[in-house]
Formats: structure tokens, C-alpha cells, sequence
């Protein structure tokens, strides 16, 4: 890697080719040696995981994974799947039921909390009001409250009698809807307060209302800032195992995939053809998510790295 | 089964399971239902907002935009919130205790471990993943083939913290000596002739272990925020600094690191604050056993699972508490940092 640079056509003596040369200069061959080892390390972990959920569980239970290639060992099957996935049974692991949980809670999960933030965040930048600038930094303070300091009282909320959600999907999307929107109105809000004046005073000479503008001007215009966070809070709640665990109830009706394989990993943690395949059933949608859409996967991180 | 069965059989096993689709389609009918009544609230919040009478027209459509988000975190975070703050003064009926469940947290063996754990998680996370992620950055910086290298970096930070745990379980799968190892550490071990260890039973390194797992995710996070960094370092300055004969070395340290200052800070403090909260780690590996429990599971386990919400509650003021001072810390230094500029 430290050999990046061609000869570059002289026209194109700019600043990246002159930090380019800067560069070479720099990197050295233990550099590259150092980035090597430390993208192995970051690989193989992940890349041994998925290798040995193909493999058979008599091969699995005696040998590593990196000895695939020896004749004893080599066996490939799609059976750790099928078990995972369909078997039914008081023991078996039924993730198929739970993968769909898992879609149930988290895309209405993701969209509730982004179109009440939508609203909140225009309301904050374009319809002035008293107090509007000291409600949107009392806003901005919450994100920094842990959400287990809201957990113990809001289950009882949601268990008491007169409410009674708990252990349903409307709970676990109320709780991810709630927990969402500090962040969501913050960032939202950022985008939407950018938007040129003229532009909203253009539709505003034209007669238009502020559901008009919000509809036809705000949200076609926000739709990067939209993207990123749809992605960034779908991956949220799809991870998600404190909130599924205090308010999922835990059966195969609500619970999500993450909360079955952390139960999975206590009562069959050593069946590895289960484990391994289990686990990356559940990673297959934010790596799915993560390698197609990385570049907005990248910017909501950077802007939502303070989630929590 | 035989090996190298189709994938398409388990679809058809799957259809002949009786239970499975009818629940998954009620499932699915449930989603459908509650977005459909969404999109009919908050189409009638605008209809509503639309005809709002011409008099005080503002203060209505203000009212009808904003009131969804605050009533929802009034009622279920500030008042939560609220609420937890009492519960940690109280005892389990409900009478005023004082500091007493503080006290408990601070003289208790358990809750000391549990503290000192804690500790060890919030200074070593972001020290390693900020300090690996950093190198990783420079090195790779303009590199040929820099982008498939960033990714294989920045991928665990997409897999949940419940998968990354089972993933590094699996590395640190433990056989007997003698027997072939599954887990690949152990096999390096074995390979450079050390007995296979117990990594996540043997207290005290087993933190350690755990912490390994928390690390491996965020390295990526800070990777990519610290390369987009230093591609915004003035390439003039790296390079009048090599024409003063500086090393690479010297030159990271007086030109690189003071301009990506400000990412350094902010990385710093989000990993702190995401490890302060760590749980689904130490919940999915070890349980809490064999000493490597920490605040978040901790608050979990006495809430939830032990009958001692009152703890939990006194647990959960502990994380806020300790996350403010990142935060002032935080926000006085991006202001003094932007008052340098």
C-alpha cells in the first residue's frame, strides 16, 4: 500500500497528489505490515463464524475451523439452517419466528420516531414561537439521559391496568419511539434549520400552508438527513437487547432475534452448529444494510454517535 | 439430512409447519395495522392543522407539529426519569430512605467489583479502540485498496453487540489440552505451545476478554471518524513540516494529532459513554459470573431479575451521574477549541 502512488498526469498536480507524495514518504513497509495484521484481526472472527455455521455438527464439535481443508474435516451442510430457522420444538432454537419479530418491531419502530421528530424538528426551526429555542435544548439535554433511568418506571406504566401493553409490539415500538427522538428531533432539526429562507418564503408568498411546506418543501429537501437516520435507527432497534428484554416479554410472539440469542447462549451455548448459525442469522440484515448502503450508514453514525 | 442440502427444502419444510405462517401473517397484519393507524393520526394532526381558524392560527399548528414529541418524552422519559431519581431515595415500599441505597452500592463487596469493573471498561475501551482505530487510519490513509480495508474494520460496528458476543464466544471456545480446539485463540495458543485457557471463566483477566469484544466494535467507529479527519489536514502543513526535516513520527504527533484534535474528543467521549452503558456483552458471555458483571447489567439484573428495583434504580442515577462530567468536559472543550480557531 505504500507504492499508492502512480506517475500522475502533470495537469493534475493538486493538493491530494501532493499529499500523496507527502504520504509516500510516511508509510513504511511495518505500517502496511501493522494495517495487515489488524484487518485480519478485525476479519477473522466474524469470517470463522460464518464458515462454521455450514458445517456439519460432528465436524463443528471436533475441529476448528481453519481446518476445513484437511480431508477428515471437510463437510458442508445447510441442516445447522434449517434447525435454527424451522424447527419446532419446546428446545429448538424457532429463530424464523423470532427474525420476523424482529421486522415487526423494528421497521414501524424506525418510522414512528422519525416522522414525530420530522414534525417536532420543523416546528423548532420555522414556526417561531416563545420559548420555542429553550424547549429544543431542553430536547437536546435528553439524549444525554441513559435510558435505564426511564426502564423501571415506564414498564410499570406500560403494565398497569389501565394501559396493559406490556409484553406486546406496541410496547417495545413506544419505547424504541421514545428513546429515538431526542436524537432524531436534534439531528433533524440541524438539517431543516439549514434550508434557505428564500425557499420557505418562496412557498409561503405562494399561499402555502405549514403542512404544505412541511409536505412539498421540508421533507423532499431533508431526504439525505431522512436516510441516514432511517438506516442508523433501523440497525438501533434491529441490534437492540435491553429495551426487547424489559418490555418484549420474552415468547416467541414479540420477542426479536437478539433477545433469543442471548437466551439461546445460556441454555445451548455450547452447540455450536446452533449458535453459529443463529448468530449470523441475526447479523445477515445489518450486514445486508451495512455493505449496500455504507456511505449513508457512514454519515448517520458520525452524526449519531451520541445516541443512548 | 444429507450434506449439501438445498436451501430450498427448508422453505418447503417450513410451509408444512402448520404454526409458523399464520402467526408470521398476523405478525406481519399487526405492523400494517399500527402504521396504518399512525399515518391516520398524524394525517389528521395536519388536517387539523390546516384548518386551523385564521385567529391564533400559529400557536395551533405549533401546538399540533410539536405536541406529539414532547407529550411522548414527557410522559415516557422525563417523568420516568423523575421517577427512577425517587425510587433511588426510597426503599421497596415506598418509604424515604435517604442515601442508603448509595451507601449500599459503595460498601457492598459485589457492587464494588461491580464499580471497579466498570472502571477498568471505561478507561481501557476508549484508550484501545481510539488508539488502534487512529493508527489503523494513518496507515491505511490513501492507500491502494483504502476502502475494502476500511470496511472490514468498520463492519462489526453494524452487527448487534448480542452477535459480536457470540461471534468472540466462539473465538474463545475452550477444549481440554489434548483435544482439538474449536476456538481460534486457543488454537494460537496451542500452536505457540501455551495450555488453552478458560478466557472468559478465569477472573480476573476475563474482564479483560470481555473488553476485548467492545473494542473490536467501536475500533471501526473511530477509524472512520479519525480518516475522515486526517484527509482535512492541509496537505502544506504535513509537508513543510517534512521539508524541517520532521519524521513521520514526529510529524503525527506536532501536525496530525493537533488538527484532528477536536474528532479525538468527540470519539473519546462517545465511546466512553457507549461503554459506561455496556450491557448486552457481559449479559450474553458471561452472565455477570465469575466476577465480570458491570453498572449497566448490574441495574438490570437487581431491577428485573432480583427483585431489588430500588438498586436498580440508585444503579441507573450512577450511569447519568457519571455521564455528565464526560459531557461538560466535552462541551468545554469543543468551545475553547473553536475559540482557538
Amino acid at each position: 500500500m505504500s507504492a499508492a502512488v502512480a506517475p500522475e498526469p502533470i495537469a493534475r498536480v493538486d493538493n491530494s497528489s501532493k499529499a500523496a507524495r507527502v504520504k509516500q514518504r510516511l508509510t513504511s513497509s511495518s505500517a502496511t505490515i501493522a494495517a495487515i495484521v489488524i484487518a485480519a484481526l478485525w476479519t477473522i472472527p466474524t469470517l470463522g463464524l460464518f464458515v462454521s455455521s455450514f458445517r456439519p455438527e460432528k465436524h463443528i464439535a471436533n475441529s476448528g475451523w481453519w481446518s476445513v481443508f484437511s480431508s477428515d474435516n471437510w463437510g458442508w451442510t445447510l441442516e445447522n439452517y434449517r434447525t435454527v430457522l424451522f424447527e419446532s420444538g419446546s428446545s429448538s432454537a424457532n429463530l424464523g419466528s423470532y427474525f420476523v419479530n424482529s421486522l415487526v418491531i423494528a421497521i414501524p419502530g424506525t418510522i414512528f420516531p422519525l416522522v414525530i421528530a420530522l414534525m417536532a424538528a420543523y416546528a423548532f426551526a420555522w414556526i417561531p414561537f416563545k420559548g420555542s429555542s429553550w424547549l429544543f435544548v431542553m430536547v437536546f439535554t435528553l439524549q444525554i439521559v441513559p435510558l435505564q433511568m426511564a426502564l423501571i418506571p415506564m414498564l410499570r406504566i406500560f403494565s398497569s391496568d389501565w394501559l396493559h401493553i406490556s409484553g406486546s409490539y406496541t410496547a417495545v415500538w413506544v419505547a424504541h419511539t421514545i428513546f429515538g427522538l431526542p436524537l432524531a428531533i436534534f439531528l433533524l432539526h440541524n438539517f431543516i434549520s439549514e434550508i434557505p429562507r428564500d425557499v420557505m418564503e418562496a412557498a409561503r408568498v405562494d399561499g402555502a400552508t405549514h403542512t404544505q411546506m412541511f409536505l412539498r418543501v421540508v421533507i423532499p429537501l431533508s431526504v439525505p438527513a431522512i436516510a441516514s437516520l432511517a438506516i442508523f435507527q433501523f440497525l438501533w432497534v434491529w441490534n437492540d437487547l435491553l429495551v426487547a428484554l424489559v418490555f418484549s416479554g420474552g415468547g416467541v410472539d414479540v420477542a426479536p432475534v437478539t433477545q433469543r440469542l442471548g437466551e439461546l447462549s445460556g441454555s445451548r451455548g455450547q452447540d455450536w452448529e446452533v449458535m453459529t448459525a443463529a448468530a449470523f442469522i441475526s447479523i445477515i440484515v445489518p450486514l445486508i444494510v451495512f455493505f449496500s448502503l455504507q456511505r449513508y450508514f457512514v454519515r448517520g453514525l458520525l452524526a449519531g454517535s451520541t445516541k443512548g | 439430512m444429507l450434506k449439501g442440502e438445498p436451501f430450498l427444502t427448508a422453505a418447503v419444510y417450513a410451509a408444512k409447519r402448520p404454526d409458523f405462517w399464520p402467526a408470521t401473517g398476523s405478525k406481519l397484519w399487526s405492523a400494517v395495522v399500527a402504521l396504518a393507524v399512525f399515518a391516520a393520526v398524524v394525517g389528521l394532526l395536519m388536517f387539523l392543522a390546516d384548518r386551523a381558524p385564521k385567529r391564533g392560527r400559529d400557536v395551533v399548528q405549533l401546538l399540533l407539529f410539536v405536541s406529539p414529541a414532547l407529550a411522548l418524552l414527557a410522559v415516557g422519559l422525563i417523568w420516568p426519569a423523575l421517577q427512577t431519581i425517587w425510587q433511588s431515595v426510597t426503599d421497596q415500599h415506598g418509604g424515604f430512605v435517604g442515601l442508603d441505597n448509595y451507601t449500599t452500592i459503595f460498601t457492598d463487596p459485589t457492587m464494588l467489583m461491580v464499580i471497579r469493573n466498570t472502571v477498568v471498561w471505561v478507561v481501557l475501551v476508549p484508550l484501545l479502540s481510539t488508539g488502534v482505530g487512529l493508527a489503523y487510519a494513518v496507515f491505511i490513509d490513501r492507500s491502494r485498496g483504502e476502502k475494502i480495508l476500511k470496511s472490514l474494520v468498520f463492519m462489526p460496528m453494524a452487527i448487534s453487540f448480542v452477535g459480536a458476543s457470540i461471534i468472540w464466544r466462539f473465538m474463545y471456545a475452550y477444549r481440554a489440552e489434548g483435544f482439538p480446539q474449536i476456538g481460534f485463540v486457543n488454537q494460537l495458543l496451542v500452536w505457540i505451545g501455551v495450555n488453552p485457557q478458560q478466557f472468559t471463566a478465569s477472573s480476573p483477566m476475563n474482564t479483560f476478554y470481555l473488553i476485548i469484544i467492545m473494542v473490536w466494535i467501536q475500533t471501526g467507529f473511530a477509524m472512520v471518524v479519525f480518516s475522515a479527519a486526517i484527509k482535512g489536514v492541509p496537505p502544506e502543513l504535513t509537508e513543510a513540516a517534512a521539508l524541517d526535516g520532521a519524521s513521520g513520527w514526529s510529524r503525527f504527533w506536532n501536525v496530525t494529532v493537533p488538527w484532528i484534535r477536536g474528532s479525538i474528543v468527540v470519539v473519546v467521549t462517545t465511546i466512553t459513554i457507549a461503554t459506561l452503558k455496556v450491557f448486552d456483552i457481559v449479559r450474553t458471555v458471561t452472565a455477570g459470573q465469575f466476577n465480570t458483571s458491570v453498572v449497566a447489567n448490574e441495574m438490570y439484573a437487581r431491577a428485573f431479575r432480583l427483585g431489588q428495583p430500588e438498586l436498580g434504580a440508585a444503579l441507573a442515577v450512577l450511569l447519568f451521574i457519571m455521564v455528565i462530567p464526560i459531557i461538560i468536559y466535552n462541551v468545554r472543550v469543543m468551545r475553547s477549541h473553536r475559540e482557538a480557531r
